[in-house]
């Protein structure tokens, strides 16, 4: 036998290892294990806000640690910085580039990130009379699906050149990039301390990193279709994916597996986005067909609906006080929920 | 075959074997265990949660309603 052929035969021993020891902690459901939880009360949240500023498909939203500005992103190649509780427009951020995927503040929020289809990350300072591009990070070869701010001069990107990239926004350079998926990389989640993230992607795998070597740790299987949305559980242990295949599914990282699948009786509709409660026993996601779905995480029953967009529910977020949800649509409204 | 091409198959080959090995090696905790600990998290953690206890009026900052339209 070659090496080669050596080598495939060994790739496919540990493939089959670690389902093996995936199936021998596979011991129950996290369904059994909730079984006995009392249900989560039937909510129903109202819009108590609709922020109507865009011409054109919202594409992202992100909340500002103040949990009070929310920046929202469309493809009228604005974005909008929003002071959610007066219900008025706080800022207006011109793009370069109207094709916008991903938006994000800062932890100061005194800059804000944008990256799409330019296949850049562009940093932009709104601290001053007027709105300043300080970065444009060049380096991806594909678009840009996400970026998460780690501090005022660290961003991790997600691109749809396969890869997800550190950068210093000092020097404008890319810090440490990260190879492992085999699709377009569409989403990232930090962990609170920052050492590791999660990404989800087109290869319908999500997969946990080492931000400073840059090592993939674990890998996730189960979906059957691009992960669009990608968020920690509040414990820190577990994290939760969208998908287009129209479900959502937990995984939890000291398993090494998926413990759930939220998954509705007819599923028709893709999954374009999802938040958590402050517990983490609510899961709101955004679907393909307009509405917004309340499940309980622990019980994977649907409890609620949030219904208002006369289009696809493109992004949601629910800020860190964990006092309101709020859904950015197609239909180039923003509203918030609680 | 190309030399060339033959050796980035084996090189990308490598880097698989190497990166499965790393992934086997993790140490797994039993399912229920990561469901109990989920649980309890969820659980100790509801009455702090708006969304799922409900806002009061009085301290909702987003009542009373308004909307904003810039057009």
């Amino acid at each position: 036998m070659g090496e080669l052929d050596v080598l495939k035969k060994e790739a496919e021993t540990l493939k089959t290892q670690i389902e093996t020891a995936r199936k021998a902690v596979n011991d129950t459901t996290m369904e059994a294990a909730s079984s006995g939880v009392a249900p989560a009360p039937r909510i129903q949240p109202k819009a108590r806000r609709t922020l109507k500023g865009h011409t054109a498909k919202i594409y992202a939203l992100y909340w500002a640690l103040d949990n009070k500005l929310m920046v929202s992103g469309s493809q009228d190649g604005k974005l909008l910085v929003w002071d959610t509780h007066a219900g008025i427009l706080a800022n207006c951020v011109p793009l370069k580039s109207a094709w916008v995927m991903t938006v994000s503040f800062s932890p100061s929020a005194g800059l804000v990130a944008s990256g799409g289809l330019d296949n850049m990350c562009t940093i932009v300072n709104i601290s001053g009379e007027k709105p300043k591009t300080m970065r444009e990070l060049d380096g991806h070869d594909g678009y840009v699906a996400c970026s998460r701010f780690l501090s005022e001069t660290s961003i991790l990107t997600a691109s749809g050149d396969q890869t997800c990239g550190l950068w210093d926004l000092e020097t404008g350079k890319q810090k440490q990039s990260f190879l492992n998926h085999v699709g377009d990389c569409m989403c990232v989640a930090l962990a609170e301390d920052q050492n590791t993230f999660i990404s989800g992607a087109c290869d319908s795998q999500a997969k946990l990193w080492d931000i400073r070597d840059g090592q993939c740790k674990q890998s996730f299987i189960g979906h059957t279709g691009d992960i669009n949305a990608i968020s920690y559980m509040p414990n820190g242990q577990a994290f939760i994916t969208g998908s287009d295949d129209c479900t959502l599914r937990m995984f939890d990282m000291r398993a090494d597996q998926e413990v759930m699948c939220y998954q509705n009786a007819q599923p028709t509709a893709g999954v374009t986005s999802l938040s958590l409660s402050l517990s983490g026993r609510l899961l709101f996601a955004g679907y393909d067909d307009f509405n917004c779905n309340i499940w309980d995480s622990l019980k994977g029953e649907k409890i609620g609906v949030l219904s208002g967009h006369d289009n696809r529910v493109s992004c949601t977020g629910i800020p860190s006080d964990g006092m309101c949800v709020s859904t950015g649509s197609w239909d180039s409204f923003l509203k918030i929920w609680n | 075959m190309s030399n060339n091409s033959a050796n980035s198959n084996l090189v990308t080959a490598q880097k698989a074997v190497k990166q499965l090995r790393l992934e086997a090696s993790v140490r797994r905790i039993k399912v229920s265990q990561a469901a109990a600990d989920l649980k309890t998290f969820c659980l100790q953690n509801a009455h702090k949660d708006p969304l799922l206890m409900g806002v009061p009026s009085s301290d909702n900052p987003f009542r009373p309603p308004k909307s904003c339209a810039l057009f």
